[in-house]
Parts: C-alpha cells; structure tokens; sequence
C-alpha cells in the first residue's frame, strides 16, 4: 500500500535547496552585462516635476541612461504607474538610471537636478472628509470609472459631531442596512458606543522586491519575486502591453509577500523597459528603505462602533463607519471588514457606511486578512467588555454570537460551505485551559498584571474552478505541473497530495515543476485570499481524477477486462488481466495518442491551460481537468486564538506569555505546515496590534516608521514562549478534498486575543487604539491619553 | 584565546561605529537607503584606487579566494556580487534582521555590517559551506532543520542557520529559552519562529549524538 499523503508532515521538496544556498530569489539571478538600476524617489508627498536636468549625471563615468515616466505605461485615473511625473506619496519612483554599478547609478541620481511643484497633500484622511479639507489629487478625492473625479465631503454637522466625540451620521458611498438596526438597539439592553483607531501598517516581506530582467528578440526574461506565479506573467504581460506567451517569468522562490506580491508588477516593469531601452540586463535592488515605499501598506481605519446587546450577551444590533485611510490608489479593506462584521457577531440587524479615502503615503494593499485581521482586532475587546458589563463569561459571549451553519451575512445573505467557529472555541478553551486563566486574569504580581482575552477570526478561504494539469511520463513518476507560487505556504507540494494519493503514488515518486513559465502551467489562481489550498487540492484532484480513468482505460485496453476492475497502488495497475508499471502506462497512453497523452484536450479548460498543455502533448500519461465539482457558498476557514499577558504598570510593557489558535480549516493536508500558518500568522497580527508603527510628520508628510528597527514586526523575544494550536479537522463537506485555506484567518486571532488579553490587564478598559506601544498603555494608564480618539499616524 | 575573550575582541574590532567609520574614511555612501554595491569590472580600476589594496585573499568556506574588493564594500556584497555565494542574503542591510548573518572565526557577524578588508585573515564560513565537501552530507544544522521542516519563505533561513551552527558550538545544551536568546538576532518575518526553536534544539541534540 502506498504512503498515506493527506495528513502526513512530509518536508517540501524544495527545503534543501533552501537550507543549502541554492535556492535562487530573484536578486540571486545575474546575467552577462548585467548592470544596475537605481530609482529617484519623491521627496514630497504631493508634487508635479517641472524640470529635470540629468546631463551631469548622464556624463558620469559608468552611466548608461536613464527611463522617465514617459517611457512607461502611463495610467489614468487613482492608478499606479511604474514610474510618474506627478508623485502622489513621498517615496513614489520619479525616474530610473542604470549604470555598470549600483553606486555609480545612485551617484548618478545624487547628480540630476530636478525641479518639483510642491502640491497640496493629505495625509490623514478625515481632513479630505473636512469641509474645505485638501484633497489628495488636484481632481478630487473620489473617483469613479463612469464620472470621474468628484469632491466628497461630510457637513459641519457631521464634523460638529465628530469634534464633540459622538458618533456623526454621515452619508457615505458604500452603504448597506439589514433588519431594522434602529428599533433593534432600542431593544438592546446594553449599547456600547465607540471610537477606533487602527494603523495603517507596511508588509515588510522579508526579502524586498528586487527583480531583475533582460530580453532575448521579443521573449523578455523576468526574474521575479511575486507571490503568484503564472498569473504573475499575465499581469505582467498586461501591463506592459506584451503577448504574455513572450515573458519567460522566473519566479522558484519569494521570500514572503503577504499580500504584497499578488501579482506585484508594477516595480517589475522598470527593470524591464530599462532593459529592453538599452538592450542589456537591469538588475533593480531594492533596499528595506525602498521597500518601505515601494512595497505597499495595510489601510488603516478610523471608525464608529456602535454595538447593541441583548441581556443574555446575544449582539442584535451593529452600526459601523468606517474612514480608510487608502493611500493614492484605493484598497478594498472596508467592505471586507463589514462583511466579516457581519458574520462574526450575527447581530441580524446591522448598518454599514463605508468610505475610501485617498491619501498621500505610501500605497496599500491587501494584507493577510485584509480588512478583517483590522475589524476583529478592534471588536473583540469591545465584545467582551459587554459580557463584563452585562455579567457574562467572555468565552460565552463569544460562542453565543459566532455564527452556526445556517448563517447569512452581508447585505446580500452570503452563506458559507461550513463553518466550525463554536468548535474551534471549544477546543480552544481546553487547551488554554480557559477557566483556570480566569481565575489568574487580574492578579497582580509588583507592577504587573495578567490578562486574558479571546480573538475569534474568520477570512475567506478559497475558490473554484481553476484547472489542474499532471502527466506521468515513461520514467514512471508523476509531474504534477503547479502555477501557483512558492511563497512559502508549501501549497506548491501540498495541494497535489491528495491527487497523489488518489492516484497510489508514494511521495517519492512525485515531482513538483513549479517557478519558471517556460515549464507549462493550468490555469491558476493568484496566491492570495488563502484561496490556493482549496482551489488547487480540487483542480488537482479533479486532473488525478482524469488521470486515474485513462489509466484504467490504458491498462485495460493493454490486459484486457473492464476499466474499472483495474485499481491502482505503488506505481503500479493491476486488475483481472494483470499488472503493469504506469512507467509501461505513459508510454502506452503516447502510442495511443488522443485524450490519453493530452493531443486532445477537454473542452472546458480555460484558455491559459491549452497552450500549457500542448507543451507536454505526448510526452506521457495526461491527466488534465476542469474543477466542475462546484459548490454553493463562501469558503470560510475560522481561528480562535486565546493569549494570557503581563502587563507592567510601570512601563507599559506587555509580555506575552501564553498563546493557543484553534483553526477550522476542513481536512488537514499537512498539520506542520498548518501548524506554522496558525502561529505565523496569529504573530503576525500580534506585531499589527503592539509593535508596528506607522507615523507621519503631519507638516511635511513624511513618513517616520519606515524601517525593521521603527517599524518593527515582531522578534523572537516578543513572542510567547508556549504556542500551542490545534485543528477542528471536520472536511468541508461541499468538496472532493474538504481542506479550506489558512492564510488569513490567524492575523486577526493573534492581533485580537491581544487586545482583548490587553484590555483584560487594564480591568476592562480598551485602548481603543493600535499599535498598543508602551507609551500609549502607559499613557492609558496614567489617565493622560497620548493622541486626540481619531488621531491617524501618530503611533 | 577562550570565547569570552574573541567575542569582545571581535565586538571592538566589527562593531557597527567602527564600520561606519571605516565607511566615512573611505569616502563612501552610507546614506539611509542602504549599502550600495560598487565595484563593477567594466569600470576603469583606475577611477577608485585608493591607498587600501584592493586584490586581497579571503578565507571563504575553508578555501583561499582571490578577490577584488573596494576599500568600503561590505562583506555581504562580496559574498553575493563577488564570490557568487548568493545564499547569504540581504534583508535590510543594515543591522536590523541577520538575513546576512555569516560567521566569521566562528563568531556570528551581519555581513551587511563588516567591510570585507576587515575579514582578511580571518575564516568566513557561509550556508554554502555547511554541507561535507566531498559527500555533499549536511551539517547536523541543516539535517534537522530537514527533520522538522523548518522555515516557511526560508529568506531568513541561512542567516538563522548560520546562528544555530555557532549555538550548538558555544552552548551545546540548551533550554528553549536560551536557544531563543541565541538566535534573538536574527528576523523571521513568517514569524515561523516556534518551527525554528525547534529546529535549534533538535540540532543541539544531533550535535551531542555525534
Ligand atoms: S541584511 Fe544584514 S542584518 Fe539585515
Ligand atoms: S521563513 Fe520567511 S522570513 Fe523566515
């Protein structure tokens, strides 16, 4: 009998190549003449560059040129170009010289004199909201496809509100209302009214995105960092208005994007115009500082909360706005964070108001969670503050509000696959050993105080209908062909398990081709969303599936006897007439031609997938398919995450000392890996919630947080000593496989069992306020808050 | 010499003021944005000759390498740009991650913080120098890092590597809490760091079995 695949802790297959220093990154590539580029970079938030005199620097020993913002695709609109004349966040690229060296090249922009027209900036977006208030384009500060740009603001009444510390009642363009929220809070037996902050925060990706590129005639090489991987050409091809079967895009490792390089194209295409301009390879490092820049953001929020209870701790009414702080080209982070509002506290009765403000720092993007890791991390506390105002336990109030089977959520009714969140609770419970924490929440040892607290979070967790494509070639191994990218999730190796398994093979015999475009790939999902692991353990299962029949066709027509008694294990068919090596199988299935060596291929896979497969036409055994398995609902995966703290009175200091996440997920495929995503990610959210930063010079709009050391994710030290996590591990049932993603889920867990654990340290009290930083606890503490309640990029 | 004393030794000789100097004197870029790589070889040698010798012998990985080094060109930036040991990487160039973290005479250093004169003489051991020469066997580090699967993105791998392989050397028995110490210098910004307390104590106990 083969190995068992699905649940098993088998390293991925690329993890000596990492451990070794073979694993080539982008920046590992290098190409004969390979020379450098450096960007000029804004100095200004808001500006128009009038004049640019590059001949000193042209005239330096080693320069090659120089690309300005005309030489790329321009972009109408709130949309990013590579490289603009009209900066709209100090830090945004102006314009790019390559020279033989990068020293050369940066004293070479050190040498252009270059002439800007400072503009009117924001940086804070309640301040565009303002009547009177600058706007972050010349335009406007709303922009829509159909009118163009408009000038959005709220009343003196809204801002006379707003000034007096209320909740105002504004109109805003997203707005939606179920059940009737009004008469619902009049029934409420408690109301929490609330204002709340949350930073806006960097990625910070380990490995910053340099890249590389150089042509060959019209085939442009690209050496990428991007979280995706085939969709990544497309992109990269659409961009730069190129036939995407030239891009030969080269991307086998990424060191981290979380959401930053989805696609991530936009610093992708300096390097390859530059190159293409003076026909040799551009090398563009990008440095930390850059990265702080060029390397997107997470929205941060300004909201009113407004939550209503009913005695037994039910919440029965929520109205929410949010302001999102969207820098100058947009983000979607406040709709999601509705939705997940929504669903998380099932009030049946909510409001929405949603605005996306235009600001002048650096651009957002999705980042691991987006919008929801931000919600939950702001609600949690206040949700327990009502059990501790209404006399209900804090695990009850959570388990009473998360969502059953039957949910609907958002204004359209969305329904989920399954959801699992009250069981995840429970298991949660036991291992934090929930009851004996509460007994200790409060106790005081000198200036310290221990805290505990709950963060209950939900993400999206996966999609359908992509494509698989496997083959097994005569050598008799299977090549399971995956376009997704290798950004350290090991879904790469992970989601062709249960295919492998279906299909009998032992893990040895199975080669991932991953991370060079030339190599042929199925239509893919982009690595975001934490869509991979559902979308293409189904596309793969679905090609195995394919595969599995054109086996038993092969052996058949080989041995003789029905297809269907043939059955498959270790490399091998057998069946009533036999048995056979499926090395013996793939050369058969070329003799046989047609469907059974991909020469033919299934109606219904996606354009991208036909030239794919046309590469490894006849070169074995083809199992190729579209996920038809369908489904009705969102796939939503869940982690509860606990955390036990000491907070120190005197200095504000928080430590960690506890941290448990419990995740539904569906059918755990690879429980390490799993393990590491639930712990990664709830870390990952405990840095959004205390450590970083994201801070302004109001005057000048100039960001201060803008490296490791200020705006710093967390360390070994600031983690907690004892992390445990744990799986629910019930299948999804609407799937072949029942695994749902984990990407997402934990960063709003880890980040919310902070600020409840936190809250919990300080009697009850919430901050209201991220990051929680020493100085803004101590400040708290000390009854002498730091920043005015709606303050953005002060901490 | 006992390992208190070349710590501190090595301390003053690499620390980051002293390499900020030895920047400064050799007039070279150390603005905000990072180190920068020079040295290109289709510039004219003769347009940054300087006082300092420029070809000089590294010990890298237990072999002698001749190399042409700039008098203010990070250690790093040989190793990546120079030598073609591109494993050693580079997350921030700046002291702020240990991505880089190499190990000089044993010891570990950023190499995006030494110059590469102030290595002359010295043993640098990179990844690519952990596993056996001649069998290709890893060093008991790696092994289990393996065993465990350690890492996610694994950007950080090699730096992280690089400290356990000095840990394991200098406290060969570590608590938890003492490897988290050890390796507290190093950044994972997956934040994979429990898989990677466990890779650490599991190399510890390889290295007592040998
Ligand atoms: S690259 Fe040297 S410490 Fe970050
Ligand atoms: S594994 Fe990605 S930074 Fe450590």
């Amino acid at each position: 009998m083969a190995e068992r695949l699905v649940g098993a802790d088998i390293a991925p297959p690329d993890l000596h190549a990492k451990i070794t220093g073979r694993a080539r990154y982008a920046e590992d590539f290098r190409a004969p003449g390979m020379v450098f580029a450096k960007l000029l970079l804004s100095p200004m938030p808001h500006a128009r560059v009038r004049r640019v005199d590059a001949s000193r620097a042209l005239a330096m020993e080693g320069v090659i040129d120089i690309l300005r913002a005309d030489e790329v695709p321009s972009r109408d609109g709130p949309r990013e170009a590579c490289l603009t004349d009209t900066p709209r966040y100090e830090g945004e690229p102006i314009l790019a010289v390559a020279a033989v060296d990068e020293e050369t090249a940066a004293a070479a922009i050190e040498a252009i004199e270059i002439d800007f027209e400072p503009l009117p900036f924001v940086i804070d977006p309640l301040e565009s909201l303002r009547p009177g208030g600058p706007n972050a384009y010349v335009d406007g500060n709303q922009f829509s496809g159909q009118d163009g740009w408009s000038d959005f603001k709220w009343t003196d009444t809204d801002f006379a509100k707003v000034d007096a510390g209320e909740m105002p009642d504004p109109s805003c363009p997203v707005e939606w209302t179920k059940g009737d929220p009004e008469s619902a809070f009049a029934e409420s037996a408690l109301v929490l009214e609330e204002t709340i902050v949350h930073q806006s925060l960097t990625h910070h990706p380990m490995e910053p995105r340099s890249n590389m590129a150089y042509w060959e005639g019209e085939t442009l090489h690209a050496f990428v960092s991007t979280q995706s991987s085939q969709q990544t050409k497309f992109a990269l091809a659409g961009a730069l208005q190129i036939d995407p079967e030239n891009i030969n895009l080269v991307s086998e490792y990424c060191g981290g994007g979380f959401g930053s390089k989805i696609a991530g194209t936009t610093v992708m295409q300096i390097p390859a115009l530059f190159s293409r301009k003076i026909n040799r390879p551009v090398m563009l490092r990008i440095t930390r500082y850059e990265e702080n820049y060029v390397g997107r953001a997470r929205p941060g929020f300004q909201t009113w909360l407004k939550m209503g209870f009913l005695q037994d701790g039910k919440c029965n009414a929520i109205d929410l706005i949010i302001v999102q702080e969207s820098g100058p080209y947009g983000a979607g982070d406040f709709n999601t964070a509705g939705m997940i509002a929504d669903l998380t506290y099932t009030p049946q009765n909510m409001r929405f108001r949603g605005v996306s403000m235009y600001t002048n720092t650096p651009p957002k993007a999705a980042q691991r969670g987006p919008g929801g890791a931000q919600i939950i991390s702001m609600m949690e506390p206040i949700l327990e503050k009502a059990g501790r105002e209404l006399g209900v336990d804090r695990f009850e109030i959570h388990r009473m509000n998360a969502p059953r089977g039957d949910v609907q959520f958002g204004p359209r009714n969305a329904t989920l696959t399954s959801v699992h969140a009250v069981e995840a609770l429970d298991q949660g419970r036991e291992m934090f050993d929930w009851d004996a924490k509460l007994a200790i929440s409060g106790k005081r040892n000198g200036s310290k105080v221990t805290g505990v607290g709950i963060g209950l979070s939900p993400y999206t967790a996966g999609s359908r209908g992509r494509d698989g494509m496997m083959i097994i070639r005569p050598d008799g191994k299977l090549y399971v062909h995956q376009g997704i990218g290798n950004l350290g999730t090991h879904s790469i190796a992970d989601t062709a398990r249960p295919a492998a398994e279906l299909l009998g093979y032992n893990w040895e015999d199975v080669e991932i081709v991953w991370g060079n475009s030339a190599r042929a790939y199925p239509r893919s999902t982009v690595q975001a969303g934490s869509q991979t692991t559902t979308a293409h353990t189904r596309a793969n299962h679905a090609a195995a599936t394919d595969a599995l029949r054109k086996i038993r066709e092969v052996a058949a027509a080989a041995l003789g006897g029905s297809a269907s008694s043939y059955s498959v294990d270790s490399g091998r068919v057998s069946g009533p007439g036999g048995t056979m090596t499926l090395g013996r199988i793939a050369e058969r299935a070329i003799a046989m031609g047609g469907e059974y060596s991909g020469e033919v291929l299934p109606d219904d896979v996606h354009a991208q997938t036909v030239p794919a497969a046309q590469i490894l036409a006849g070169e074995g055994l083809m199992g190729i398919a579209r996920d038809n398995y369908g489904g009705e609902g969102n796939i939503y995966s869940w982690v509860a995450g606990f955390a036990m703290v000491e907070l120190d009175e005197e200095t504000g200091v928080v430590e960690l000392k506890e941290y448990v996440g419990v995740t539904d997920c569906g059918t755990v495929i690879h429980p390490r890996s799993l393990g590491a995503q639930v712990f990664g990610g709830s870390i990952q959210g405990m840095g959004m919630a205390m450590t970083q930063r994201w801070v302004f010079d109001p005057q000048w709009g100039v960001p201060f947080a803008n490296r490791f050391y200020t705006a710093r994710p967390p360390g070994f030290l600031d983690i907690p000593a004892d992390l445990k996590w744990g799986a629910v591990g019930i299948p999804d049932p609407q799937d072949p496989v029942g695994a749902k993603g984990i990407g997402e889920p934990p960063v709003g867990a880890g980040a919310a069992a902070l600020t409840s654990a936190i809250a919990d340290a300080m009697g009850g009290r919430c901050v209201c306020r991220t990051p929680l930083t020493p100085d803004v606890l101590l400040a708290e503490i000390e009854g002498r808050p730091m920043y005015g309640r709606l303050e953005q990029h002060v901490g | 010499m006992d390992q208190a004393e070349s710590v501190s030794v090595l301390e003053e000789k690499y620390s980051r003021r002293t390499f900020i100097k030895g920047v400064i004197a050799t007039g070279a870029t150390a603005s905000s944005a990072g180190y920068l790589f020079r040295g290109s070889p289709l510039l004219g040698a003769a347009t940054y000759q300087t006082a300092t010798e420029r070809l000089i012998t590294l010990n890298v990985n237990g072999q002698e390498r001749r190399v042409d080094v700039l008098p203010h060109e990070t250690l790093a930036m040989t190793l990546r740009y120079k030598l073609g040991l591109t494993g050693t990487k580079l997350g921030c160039d700046r002291a702020e991650c240990g991505a880089c973290t190499v190990l000089i005479d044993g010891v570990s250093q950023y190499g995006c913080s030494m110059l590469t004169h102030q290595v002359r003489g010295r043993s640098v051991a990179t990844i690519e120098g952990l596993e056996d020469a001649d069998t290709g066997e890893l060093s008991v580090v790696q092994k289990a890092v393996m065993e465990e699967g350690g890492f996610q993105c694994a950007f950080c791998a090699p730096g992280f590597i690089m400290a356990m392989t000095e840990m394991i050397e200098v406290n060969p028995n570590p608590t938890r809490e003492e490897a988290r110490l050890a390796l507290s210098g190093n950044l994972c910004r997956c934040a994979d760091y429990d898989k990677i307390l466990t890779c650490a104590m599991r190399a510890a106990e390889l290295a007592r079995s040998v």
